[in-house]
């Protein structure tokens, strides 16, 4: 038996999320006394693979076929599938990416296993048992949950686990094949578009998150927003009305109705804090908030504050910004 | 086309989390449920869908009697009927088998549900009843229009960007915004919700494999620490130096 981590591959590169995962399941193997496996799907290049030695992982499994360089649920689902058969995994490890929950739910009913998405911490064992904790109620509360079922399939929340990082460390690369044919690719998308980021950073990776409300009054003020993210190479983001508003698109918003995010560092301009919008972003570690009124509800959830205008307070973090030395 | 729409019913959005003494089980008390926020792009989209194609709208709820007001809800909002399975959900591969068994006795030509039940944040029902019936799920998706009377061009968002997908009915997707604006029922609605059938179903033999056993809350912030706008500057320095996130 083994552990088999799924690593999702964008541009050559390992998605940071899918190096926590590593990361994660290689603690699980030593907990359970075996190793960890990788199976990797996307475009990555063959020193990116043998790198997540560096995680702990002994061995990568990678399907070359080009057809998987985007994302087509029945074929990665047939690709982990077979690797996990291949390895006797007993423990299945994803990030809780769109990706990673769209596959782990169908790989759950294929393998009869028992399914933990959105975890939080290693599993404890003891007596038999496999118990997981689990964000729930939108980050007001969390679950423990025992995986009752010969093999457990668990999700890994974004950013909530460290890479680790065994410098030297690589590990060996091997085919797989999963023979896959044309029905695999039945449900391939017609095009897939992405966001122009501008060499910004996509916001459900990033680990600085910074964000604007209506109190930024328009979309013509947006660059005080953009300018304190490039500065601090954070992501950005807003809150519901902005993107109803059109001054946002879709894809920025963030809360109960939209993106949930847990970056290292959120930074919300101009937002009162309600409770939706806190749904999406109270899992973040550190708060600062920048708002005028001093009882705005936010302030409750914050590590630090400035009440004031943002008009004349985030030039002044963007100058302050500029001058860290990197 | 026959289309089933999957709700959750869950604490509303303000609701405040609490536990039993033992911490063992959610505390109702006080609590207000509501339909599920996502399932409500969903529903209103395949009213919508219903409106220009004609056909129909089922909704499908897995849980007990404590639910009927919102399934009525949903009734008002437009679906034609209802169909409650009637058992305590308690985990989604449960439920899963429960709208899978649903779905395949009705033939529906679209089976849609919301990204995420915002109490369980599992994200994982339409992915195990797509593969329970062997059909495509299409997840995260915020557009959902009829190509012809077999098919439909889905877009689904994924990290960074989006997808879209042409795919041959029957299907399931899940829905999030903007897929479309949730419709707030009229008095007429709420009159005729009244007589709308509402069929309560047993439900299929299934076991569930995730066992919840105890509930913790996050850990309170020690408290705001507040800087004088005239030094906003100070901010920065305290972010590298003391919260050490930059
Ligand atoms: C079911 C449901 C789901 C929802 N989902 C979401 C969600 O996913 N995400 C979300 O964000 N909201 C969501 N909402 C909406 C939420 O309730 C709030 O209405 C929304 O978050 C408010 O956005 P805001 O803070 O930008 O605007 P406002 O509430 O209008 O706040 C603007 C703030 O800016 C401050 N301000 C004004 N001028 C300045 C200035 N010059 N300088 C500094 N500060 C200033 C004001 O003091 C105020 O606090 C949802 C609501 C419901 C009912
Ligand atoms: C310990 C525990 C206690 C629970 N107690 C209650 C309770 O008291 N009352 C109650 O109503 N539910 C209860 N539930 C069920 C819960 O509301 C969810 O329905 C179920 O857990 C699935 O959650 P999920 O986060 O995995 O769903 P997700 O996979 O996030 O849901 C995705 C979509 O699937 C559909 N869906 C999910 N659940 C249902 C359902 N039950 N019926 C129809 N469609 C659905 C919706 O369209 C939803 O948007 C409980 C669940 C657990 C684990």
């Amino acid at each position: 038996m083994s552990v088999l981590v799924f690593v999702e591959g964008l541009n050559g590169e390992i998605k940071k999320s899918s190096l926590e995962a590593a990361s994660y399941g290689s603690q699980v193997a030593q907990q359970l006394g075996t190793t960890a496996t990788a199976v990797a799907i996307g475009e990555v290049q063959e020193d990116a693979l043998a790198r997540l030695g560096e995680q702990g992982i002994s061995r990568v499994l990678y399907d070359a076929d080009s057809r998987l360089n985007q994302f087509v649920a029945d074929a990665y689902v047939k690709v982990i599938a077979k690797a996990a058969q291949q390895e006797n995994a007993k423990v299945l490890v994803f990030s809780n990416s769109n990706i990673g929950a769209a596959v782990g739910s169908k790989l759950a009913v294929r393998l009869n296993g028992a399914l933990a998405t959105n975890v939080t911490s290693l599993p404890k064992t003891d007596g038999g048992q496999f118990v997981v904790t689990r964000g729930v109620f939108s980050g007001k509360a969390f679950a423990d949950v025992n995986l009752a079922a010969d093999v457990k399939i668990i999700a890994v929340k974004k950013n909530a686990f460290e890479i680790t990082q065994t410098a030297g460390n690589t590990a060996t690369v091997e085919k797989l094949s999963a023979e896959l044919s044309d029905a695999d690719f039945a449900a391939a998308p017609k095009e897939t578009v992405m966001q122009d980021t501008e060499g910004g950073v996509l916001l459900q990776e990033a680990e600085i998150v910074v964000s604007g409300g209506r109190g930024l009054k328009g979309p013509e003020n947006w660059h005080l927003v953009e300018d304190l993210a490039k500065a601090l190479g954070a992501a950005t983001a807003c809150s519901k009305p902005v993107s109803d508003l059109d001054w946002r698109p879709h894809h920025e918003h963030v809360g109960q109705t939209g993106i949930t995010v847990s970056p290292n560092l959120y930074i919300a301009i101009g937002i009162s804090g309600a409770i939706q919008h806190l749904a999406g972003v109270n899992s973040s570690k550190v708060i600062v908030v920048i708002n005028k009124d001093p009882e705005a509800p936010f302030f409750k959830a914050a590590d630090y504050g400035i009440v004031g205008d943002a008009f004349e307070i985030v030039p002044k973090l963007i100058e302050a910004a500029k001058a860290l030395d990197k | 086309m026959k289309i089933l729409v999957c709700i959750s019913n869950v604490p509303d959005t303000t609701s405040k989390i609490n536990f039993t003494a033992d911490n063992k089980e959610f505390d109702k008390n006080g609590v207000q449920y509501v339909i599920n926020p996502w399932d409500e792009y969903a529903l209103t989209r395949a009213i919508e869908l219903k409106e220009a194609k004609g056909g129909t709208v089922t909704v499908l709820n897995v849980g007990e009697a404590d639910a009927e007001p919102n399934i009525r809800k949903a009734l008002a909002i437009g679906a034609d009927d209802a169909i409650r399975v009637n058992a305590k959900p308690v985990d989604a591969f449960f439920v899963a088998q429960q709208i899978a068994a649903v779905a395949k006795e009705g033939n529906y030509d679209m089976i849609l549900m919301g990204k995420e039940s915002i109490d369980y944040n599992g994200s994982q029902v339409h992915g195990m009843v797509g593969e329970l019936l062997g059909i495509p799920s299409v997840v995260p998706a915020f557009k959902l229009d009829m190509v012809d009377d077999s098919t439909a061009r889905l877009e689904r968002e994924i990290e960074g960007g989006k997808e879209v997908v042409e795919v041959k009915l029957p299907f399931v997707a899940s829905a999030q915004q903007p897929m479309s604006e949730p419709r707030i029922p009229n008095m007429r609605g709420i009159m005729t919700a009244r007589t709308k059938p509402l069929a309560v179903k047993e439900p299929v033999g299934a076991e569930a494999k995730a066992e919840y056993v105890g509930y913790s809350k996050p850990e309170k912030k020690g408290g705001v620490k507040m800087i004088d706008p005239e030094n906003a500057g100070e901010l920065i320095t305290l972010l590298r130096n003391e919260a050490k996130v930059l």
